[in-house]
């Protein structure tokens, strides 16, 4: 526009000049007398401009009006870009609000990036809970943090009208809130020291439990509430929204001021803890000092805290450190998508500037100036992208929320980050992004190809030539493109559907269809004397005698969990060289192993007589552990003990490996102890049922609250919703159902692509068959002409994307599971779909090709 | 010759011009209006180019881009029916005008 109106102005003076020349006047003459008669030229280019912008305005307005025109006259065209759009666009912006609540946002707390996870750490266990005592210890100590918190689950048993209650709470030190910088809503956070034994019993209620107990009552700070038989006084409430991932959801929020047993012990770790960075320290040398200080305390308490080392991770890495290779796979796999979407609405564009270039080329020979049909291309793709993006942030708002739906309540829970995720300001700076890139290539696109082309030819009808070759051959390359992306979606979605199928059919150990579990919590008037033990047998036996049971077990952990660090042991004749060997340890009924459909390789079971407190204790080991102690032996009858006791325990048997940690976790080694030598309350029931197992859950919470209401039970389920819901299953079979479902669009995608290219050339190429023919060529050989071309190009896809898929896949390695990278029956298997999609796809246009009518082919222009 | 300041009338000047010759560029108003008024009415030449950016976007005159006789590419100008209507009501106010002033010199 700014030339224009130089051009303008110039001819004006330059047509004076010529007059004055005329006249007869010399150069200088005329030049300084037109010029002085013209006035402050560069003042009325300014006045003019300032006029002009509005013009320009109005000019846009009816390039826009146009574009919508074009797109209304090519339904076809016009639906197909923007469906492919929306998925794209949609699709990516899902997947980036997910990635940008867990991974972008930072945790909503005080200086986020200065809170770390403070962990002890054994050679079995290298990120595991701490001692309390340890802890007390360490505050004492020269830590660098400024502030040092520790916290815990804790189960409240609540006595209501329909019975003994289990609510999930947590306790934590005195400084914990303020660590976090969250102050409660109504009445107050804990006191310096409202930790310390003896300290009166207080805690804080979380928002939701304030609103569904109490009803929100602002008269509630100050009551009373009596939990585990304790009175405890209610002192405030804590922020809407609060959430603490490690934790998950705990309505009542006490403090340690009520050590319990393991408490008590150094050697018993059942805290975690939390901590603040001083200003100016680093991770590393927060950890250099916690290992010093670990030292020390294990030189001071050699019998506990001997090998016992400490760490220290972010509190994102924390709470993150699952879920990131996820995000990032699904990331990755959803830009390749957007990229396909893009290549395909390019080639989709190419096609169509293809059918208007004899338009294109009538404007450029009227004077349409090359930035005239750029801001004509512009706007085209402008009106694209508009609609494609503008439905698909729909889209992405309806994704996210089904998304999010499909995620199970409790593990909502331990990532209360994914309640966060929506339309905010970063997602629509990533959507405007992709929308201004995709309209860069849009407009590129046809440009690019109007540029190179040549006006004589184009102007011409049915111009063949140069022009429509280099279009073929940048056709092409797109398409092979599009193949290679999707064959690297495709073997990332076959990897990851693979390493799913293994984690779940893989050896459990046990039977486990049939079982339901239950969690059994006795008060604490249980734990006098031998009232534990005699209540275990009682609702063994009870349990045992209902119809539909089979059998019943009793463990202290269940299995498919996180690893514990588990107990320190000794193994003679196999000298420990002063470091510890800490084996994860299970407490079970008599009846619990052969209730889970465990393998007994060698030995026995222990009886129920033998399940007694007041008896010798006994061992069954798994064979990872006789692997790894008694290599080559059967260890049944071999002794060893725990440490620091003199007591040598016998080993009564030998069991097939149960998967008592994450599925994709390898095995440990295991021992299973007796239930009622330790007097632990809680304990999870295990009955295997005839009937649906999923039904029988009712009838076991009924008997046991027959037989004592004051006992809570909770947490019902069976061992497959177990199995199926735990972490390491949930997140390999959200990944492939993902990553499976963008392979299929990509699918789709690129073999249209396919058809689309093939079915053009062979419509360029009509006259070149139709002589063929004429000349004496039989069907088959143009079956042939046009099935080698759209091979060729499949061969290179495929053959390109299964050398990117195999790099992909490397990088993919975490989240793998009992199969490589390079996994050739899947490599085997995307390639030969592709090919037979792709076979398909060309078949149509060349059946088309062969059934050309030479006499028409030649007659048509 | 003095200048004679134009700003107000130089909308009706063009227009009467574009309304005598049918098409025009920029340097043959000028010349026009020049010629027409017998050298009375001498118009700043640049000045004429943000009045007529104005009055195409007001709709009364459209703009092309030709070749003059010469083969110079220039911008020609054009009036339009609503620029049409636009001169009548220019040339009644400018009558109104004159008479005003006219009156008010011949008072005594």
């Amino acid at each position: 526009m700014d030339r224009e109106i130089d051009a303008e102005l110039s001819s004006h003076i330059d047509m004076r000049i010529e007059e004055n020349l005329a006249a007869g006047m010399n150069a200088d003459e005329a030049r300084r007398d037109a010029l002085v008669r013209f006035g402050n030229r560069t003042a009325a280019k300014e006045r003019v401009t300032g006029m002009d912008s509005a013009l320009m305005l109005d000019k846009i307005w009816a390039d826009i009006r146009f574009a919508l025109r074009q797109l209304r006259k090519n339904p076809g065209f016009a639906f197909t870009a923007i469906v492919v759009l929306t998925l794209g666009i949609g699709a990516s912006v899902a997947i980036f609000a997910f990635v940008d609540a867990a991974l972008i946002k930072p945790l909503p707390y005080k200086d986020p990036t200065r809170l770390v996870s403070v962990y002890e750490t054994v050679p079995s266990c290298p990120l595991c809970n701490i001692s309390y005592q340890n802890y007390l210890d360490w505050r004492r100590s020269d830590l660098p943090f400024s502030s040092l918190q520790a916290w815990t689950w804790e189960s409240f048993l609540i006595n209501t009208p329909q019975g003994t209650e289990l609510a999930r709470g947590a306790r934590v030190s005195d400084g914990f809130f303020r660590l976090l910088g969250v102050t409660p809503i109504l009445g107050r956070d804990f006191y310096a020291r409202e930790d310390a034994p003896g300290a009166p019993h207080t805690v804080l209620l979380r928002y939701g439990a304030w609103q569904e107990r109490f009803g929100g009552n602002r008269g509630v700070v100050g009551q009373t509430i009596t939990m585990n038989n304790t009175s405890y006084t209610i002192i405030g409430v804590l922020p809407e929204g609060f959430h603490f991932a490690p934790i998950g959801e705990s309505d009542f929020w006490a403090t340690l001021n009520d050590p319990n047993a393991c408490d008590k012990m150094r050697g018993c770790h059942g805290m975690f803890g939390l901590a603040r960075l001083k200003d100016g320290v680093s991770l590393q040398s927060a950890i250099a000092s916690l290992k010093t200080e670990a030292s020390e305390l294990a030189r001071q308490y050699p019998d506990s805290n001997h090998d016992y080392s400490a760490t220290a991770t972010t509190l994102t890495d924390a709470v993150m450190g699952d879920i990131r290779p996820v995000l990032l796979v699904l990331l990755s796999g959803v830009f390749l998508l957007l990229l396909i979407a893009c290549v395909n609405v390019s080639g989709l564009l190419l096609v169509r500037s293809e059918s208007r270039k004899h338009e294109t080329a009538v404007r450029a020979a009227l004077g349409a100036t090359p930035g005239r049909l750029f801001r004509q291309f512009l706007i085209e793709a402008l009106m694209l992208v508009a609609m494609g993006s503008g439905l698909g942030l729909g889209f992405a708002s309806v994704a996210m929320k089904l998304l999010i739906k499909l995620v199970p309540s409790r593990r909502i829970d331990g990532m209360p980050f994914l309640l966060t995720v929506g339309l905010n300001s970063h997602v629509l700076a990533f959507a405007a992004a992709v929308s201004l890139l995709a309209v860069a290539v849009f407009a590129i696109t046809p440009a690019a190809r109007t540029g190179r082309g040549n006006l004589r030819g184009d102007l011409t009808e049915g111009g063949r030539g140069t022009a429509a070759n280099t279009w073929r051959k940048l056709g092409a390359k797109l398409i092979v493109l599009e193949l290679a992306t999707a064959v690297v979606l495709l073997v990332g979605a076959g990897l990851l559907g693979k390493s799913f199928y293994l984690l779940l059919h893989g050896n459990l150990g046990m039977q486990s269809e049939h079982l339901a579990i239950v969690m059994v919590n006795p008060p604490k008037t249980y734990a006098d004397g031998d009232k534990s033990m005699v209540l275990e047998r009682l609702i063994i036996s009870k349990i045992g005698s209902l119809p539909g049971v089979q059998s019943v077990g009793v463990t202290s952990n269940r299995p498919v969990r996180a690893w514990d660090g588990g107990v320190p042991i000794v193994v003679p004749g196999r000298p420990t060289n002063g470091r510890r060997n800490d084996i994860p340890e299970r407490l079970v009924s008599a009846g619990y192993l052969s209730t889970v459909g465990a393998r007994l390789l060698h030995g026995r079971y222990f009886t129920e007589a033998e399940d007694d407190g007041d008896k010798p204790s006994l061992f069954v080991v798994n064979q990872t552990f006789a692997k790894k102690f008694f290599p080559g032996e059967n260890p049944v009858g071999k002794h060893v003990s725990y440490e620091g006791a003199n007591t040598q325990i016998e080993i009564v048997g030998e069991v097939e490996d149960i998967k008592e940690g994450q599925l994709d976790s390898p095995n440990q080694p295991v021992i299973y102890a007796p239930f009622n030598r330790w007097q632990f309350l809680l304990f999870n029931l295990v009955v295997r049922t005839r009937q649906n197992e999923e039904s029988i859950l009712p009838t076991l919470a009924a008997a046991i609250h027959e037989m004592d209401p004051a006992i809570a039970t909770s947490d019902g389920t069976t061992m497959t919703s177990l199995i199926t819901d735990s972490t390491a299953v949930y997140l390999h079979e959200s990944s492939a159902w993902l990553v499976g479902g963008f392979a299929g669009i990509a699918l789709v995608l690129s073999v249209v692509g396919l058809y689309g290219v093939i079915a053009y050339s062979v419509s360029q190429r009509t006259r070149e068959i139709g002589v063929r023919m004429a000349l004496g060529a039989e069907r088959g050989s143009v079956y042939t002409l046009v099935l080698k071309e759209a091979g060729k190009l499949t061969a290179i896809g495929i053959v390109t994307g299964l050398v990117c898929s195999i790099a992909a896949s490397m990088l993919m390695r975490s989240m793998l599971f009992g199969t490589q990278a390079w996994d050739v029956p899947t490599l085997a298997a995307v390639s030969v779909v592709l090919a037979l999609f792709a076979m398909l796809a060309s078949y149509i246009p060349a059946r088309r090709a062969a059934s050309v009518n030479p006499v028409e082919a030649l007659r048509a222009e | 010759m003095a200048r004679n300041d134009l700003q107000g009338s130089l909308d009706l000047l063009v227009l009467k011009t574009l309304s005598q010759r049918n098409k025009l560029h920029g340097y043959g108003i000028v010349a026009h209006i020049q010629r027409a008024s017998d050298e009375l009415l001498q118009v700043e030449e640049g000045s004429i180019y943000p009045a007529l950016h104005r009055m195409e976007q007001s709709g009364w005159i459209s703009s092309d881009w030709a070749l003059t006789e010469t083969g110079r590419k220039a911008k020609y100008y054009r009036l339009t029916t609503s620029g049409a209507k636009q001169l009548q009501a220019a040339e009644e106010s400018f009558e109104q005008l004159v008479k005003g002033v006219r009156a008010m010199l011949r008072y005594a």
